[in-house]
């Protein structure tokens, strides 16, 4: 049932083939082969243990994989570390939000502009002062809409806003692929509305790979799904395709589809 | 003016009118005692940058300390006895001593930082404070500079066609100068890019991974840079004290500049200098104190110190500094 | 050099290993089901060996000493976990690193005021002064029966982590410490009990090192640096990584002393090579665990 795959033209920003990760006996990730494509919005669902958080850590490249291959790009990036990655243009959000807690909000944006603006043994100059972080960093906290709070500790902002945050950060280092872990969870009604909105906007201008449990938003949002269950694609397509697609309903959508 | 910067100008009228006081009161013993809190406040700031900045809890600073120092006691033996080291004339001038003390120091580091920092956390700990005792195990073989006993020096280190060092009052200001310059130095780079980067990976190391960045790579040099620091802090020892022996390895001397750095406020900079100052100035004046209430009393004065030591790290982490500046973040 | 005092040696290496495995079987658990570094665990090495030496002049009976040294070291274990440690479970491991340090600077400073700076050297007992014909070495008495000793609490230890209730919250406490508070157990007791039985066994070997080697202040600081070195050989919060790690150390360290000294002496002055090859020996488990980071960063046998 692996129909999206191969009948892809368009170039693939991301490239799965026959991924497997055994945790002792257990394979967590089994034989996974996955393509998204440079420009759309890709979910990724599946049940609770399908195996997403484990295929997350080995495309964001803290985990390696047993066997299997992931291109990035067009190059196979199987074994670099998640450093290097991150330096091609492979960004991502965490599922527990991930920030530096002591530094005010701008500074956590200029942190990830400055990853992505060359080495960083230079020991003289105020980054604090310098416009070549501050600027852009300023730049992309409008585009996610928390200037206002660019002064504010990151430890001291509310639960939406460091999702916001996480994303802003994702995006500073304008990447050629975005991975979004779960970017709603523990958000409320509203704050998830307004982070649907978000990667709405988002939506177009570069390529994201979306895992989330939030059903409404990835049947809003994506251009395509695949379904995980059981550390393997059961199924890929449109949303009306996934909606409709039997085996779906049967393994995982259950009634809730109905 | 703002509080901190108030209390920095305190401490550096203290530090530029001590030999004054001291001249004065007829006391040159506390321009000695002077010397030796700039020098492991050097030592301490040093530890801080990775310590306080960088979240790496070496166990094991005191080694570069006593690598720093031993240059000075190598170079010492091998001129008084006019033989030549590694085929070259032995040196004593101190423009060319003292670097190469830092030199050495951070050349020791590398391998140890490339080891330790393959691991965080607990093993990082126990890893640095091997490494250490492996030094100072070293130390105390090299039977040719003295082995267990040590070197005692019988001058200083010399600046060119001068024998200015020689003079305690003139070695003070030098040291002085030497600290302000390293605080001033690290002071610039705490706030750079690669000091921002060593401070995001203390906050959380993942995320800057994440971000793109080699943390291990930055994590390296800072490691190495505090241990050339602690060289020269070495060094000056070396020529404070005219002694150099395996002690200022031992473990127990790292355990003091860590301490050191929490008492005066880990994470700032000027924290580390008060730290130092108070733990020498209790070392030297609380057994005395002790004395007073029984004669003999004082040389166990460790066991007051220990407790307080827990006691501090209970209820005041945030160390003197943070009381003398204020509240700040 | 001959067989017999290769198999000397060997023995002596075994011997040390065990003495080592008791140190860090407790600092290991300790480690790993509270996330507690413990530094003046060498402290309880220290307090064991004293006190055997204090009890002796009391009892004159050896073994009774050595009991009655280990439980009082237990207990004091105890009263450490209750009065200092207990609060810093949940701190980041720098502050227990100083926590622990003052406490290092407390027990020795006790130790220098009441049995004053001069080391005491015990003797063995007299059933223990003589030595055993072993194959045709004659091996000290004292020092196999410390390699008894070391084996049969390794195995004890092995049945209760390995067979008892108690046991398996240990293993399980050691590899997921949440999920043993789920389980509702008095974690605090357990905690109590695991903190109490790594001073027991530390004071264990402080105890029969006493005999040995001399009774002094420091003694707990030098084997316990020792300990780090085996804990991060053999993987740290793993009790067989721990034995595999001290056995290791141990031996190497051993074998190092008794050859290293001769080998430099084939092509350095006596005197010289003496004073480098001991720094040489001190230095090889050193450049052992550096070998084992460099391959296995996590060592041995990671935990968990």
């Amino acid at each position: 049932m692996d129909r999206g795959v191969a009948a892809m033209s368009a170039p693939a920003a991301l490239e799965v083939r026959d991924l497997v990760k055994r945790f002792g006996g257990l394979a967590a990730t089994d034989g996974l082969s996955l393509a998204v494509t440079a420009g759309e919005l890709h979910a990724l669902i599946g049940p609770n243990g399908a195996g997403k958080t484990t295929l997350i850590g080995q495309l964001s490249g803290e985990l390696r994989p047993d066997a299997g291959s992931v291109r990035f790009r067009d190059r196979d990036v199987t074994r670099l570390p998640a450093h290097r990655r991150a330096a091609m243009g492979l960004a991502r959000s965490f599922q527990i939000t991930s920030l530096f807690p002591s530094f005010s909000v701008l500074d956590n944006v200029a942190m990830a502009v400055q990853a992505h603006a060359g080495h960083s043994f230079r020991f003289w100059r105020d980054a604090g002062r310098d416009r070549r972080l501050g600027d852009p960093a300023r730049a992309v906290l409008e585009r996610v809409g928390l200037s206002a709070r660019a002064d504010v500790y990151a430890s001291d902002l509310a639960h939406g806003e460091a999702r916001q945050l996480e994303l802003a950060m994702a995006l500073a280092g304008d990447p050629a692929l975005l991975l979004l872990d779960e970017p709603m969870a523990g958000c409320g009604p509203e704050e998830s509305a307004r982070m649907v909105e978000l990667l709405r906007s988002l939506k177009g201008t570069v390529t994201i790979l979306l895992v989330e449990h939030d059903m409404d938003a990835v049947f809003a949002l994506a251009d395509r799904i695949t379904v995980l269950v059981r550390g393997r694609a059961l199924a890929t397509g449109t949303p009306a395709a996934i909606r409709s697609d039997p085996a779906v309903r049967e393994a995982y959508l259950g009634g809730e589809a109905a | 003016m703002t509080r901190p910067r108030f209390a920095l100008l305190v401490m550096l009228a203290v530090g530029l009118l001590l030999p004054v006081v001291a001249a004065w009161m007829g006391e040159p013993f506390y321009v000695r005692l002077g010397t030796r809190i700039l020098v492991f406040a050097l030592a301490a700031v040093s530890l801080d940058l990775i310590l306080g900045y960088g979240g790496m809890v070496s166990f094991g600073h005191a080694a570069f300390v006593g690598v720093g120092a031993y240059v000075v006691g190598v170079l010492f033996v091998h001129a008084s006895e006019y033989t030549p080291i590694l085929g070259l004339t032995a040196t004593q001038n101190a423009l060319i001593v003292w670097p190469l003390a830092a030199a050495v120091a951070a050349l020791a580091a590398v391998p140890i930082g490339l080891i330790s920092l393959r691991t965080t956390g607990v093993p990082f700990i126990m890893i640095t404070l091997a490494f250490a005792q492996m030094l100072f195990y070293l130390m105390t073989g090299l039977k040719a500079y003295g082995g267990d006993d040590g070197v005692a020096l019988w001058n200083r280190n010399e600046l060119p066609d001068s024998p200015a060092l020689a003079d305690n009052t003139v070695f003070y200001y030098v040291t002085l100068g030497i600290l302000v310059a390293v605080l001033v130095a690290a002071h610039r780079m705490v706030r750079s890019r690669f000091g921002r980067v060593l401070r995001g990976a203390k906050d959380n190391e993942r995320r800057m991974r994440a971000l793109g960045f080699p943390v291990t790579r930055y994590k390296l040099a800072a490691f190495v840079i505090a241990a050339a620091i602690a060289g020269l802090a070495g060094a000056l020892l070396a020529n404070a004290t005219l002694f150099v022996g395996p002690q200022y390895l031992h473990w127990s001397r790292s355990g003091d500049l860590i301490v050191m750095v929490v008492l005066g406020g880990m994470g700032t900079l000027a924290g580390p200098v008060v730290g130092a100052a108070a733990l020498l100035l209790l070392e030297e004046f609380v057994p005395e104190l002790m004395n007073l209430a029984k004669p003999g009393l004082g040389e166990h004065w460790k066991i007051v110190l220990g407790p307080v030591l827990l006691l501090l790290v209970l209820y005041a982490r945030r160390g003197l500094w943070g009381w003398i500046a204020g509240s700040r973040r | 050099m001959d067989t017999l005092l290769i198999a000397e040696q060997a023995l002596n290496g075994l011997q040390f290993g065990v003495m080592l495995f008791l140190m860090a079987a407790g600092l290991t658990l300790v480690f790993g089901i509270m996330d507690l570094i413990n530094l003046a665990h060498g402290s309880f090495y220290m307090v064991g060996a004293y006190l055997t030496a204090a009890f002796v002049g009391v009892f004159d009976h050896f073994l009774l000493a050595l009991l009655a040294a280990v439980a009082l070291t237990a207990l004091v274990g105890l009263a450490v976990e209750w009065t200092a440690l207990r609060s810093f479970y949940r701190r980041d491991h720098l502050d227990q690193v100083l926590a622990t340090f003052g406490l290092i600077l407390f027990f020795n400073e006790l130790a220098r005021i009441i049995w004053g700076p001069v080391p005491i050297f015990l003797n063995p007992p007299a059933a223990l002064a003589g030595t055993v014909n072993l194959f045709g070495l004659q091996y000290p008495a004292i020092r196999l029966a410390i390699l008894g000793v070391g084996v049969a609490v390794a195995l004890l230890l092995w049945l209760l982590i390995a067979r008892t209730r108690v046991g398996m919250l240990i293993r399980a406490g050691a590899t997921n410490r949440e999920m043993v508070m789920a389980l509702g157990v008095d974690v605090r007791l357990l905690f109590s009990l695991v903190f109490a039985l790594g001073a027991g066994l530390a004071g264990l070997a402080g105890a029969m090192a006493g005999p040995v080697l001399a009774v002094q202040v420091g003694m707990g600081e030098q084997i316990l640096i020792l300990t780090f070195v085996v804990i991060v050989i053999g993987g740290i919060g793993s009790v067989r990584g721990a034995l595999a790690g001290a056995l290791l150390v141990g031996m190497v360290d051993t074998l190092g002393r008794a050859t290293l000294p001769a080998l430099f002496r084939l092509f350095l002055d006596p005197a010289a090579a003496n004073g480098a090859g001991g720094a040489a020996a001190s230095m090889a488990i050193y450049v052992l665990m550096a070998l084992v980071l460099a391959i296995r960063p996590r060592g041995l046998f990671p935990a968990g």
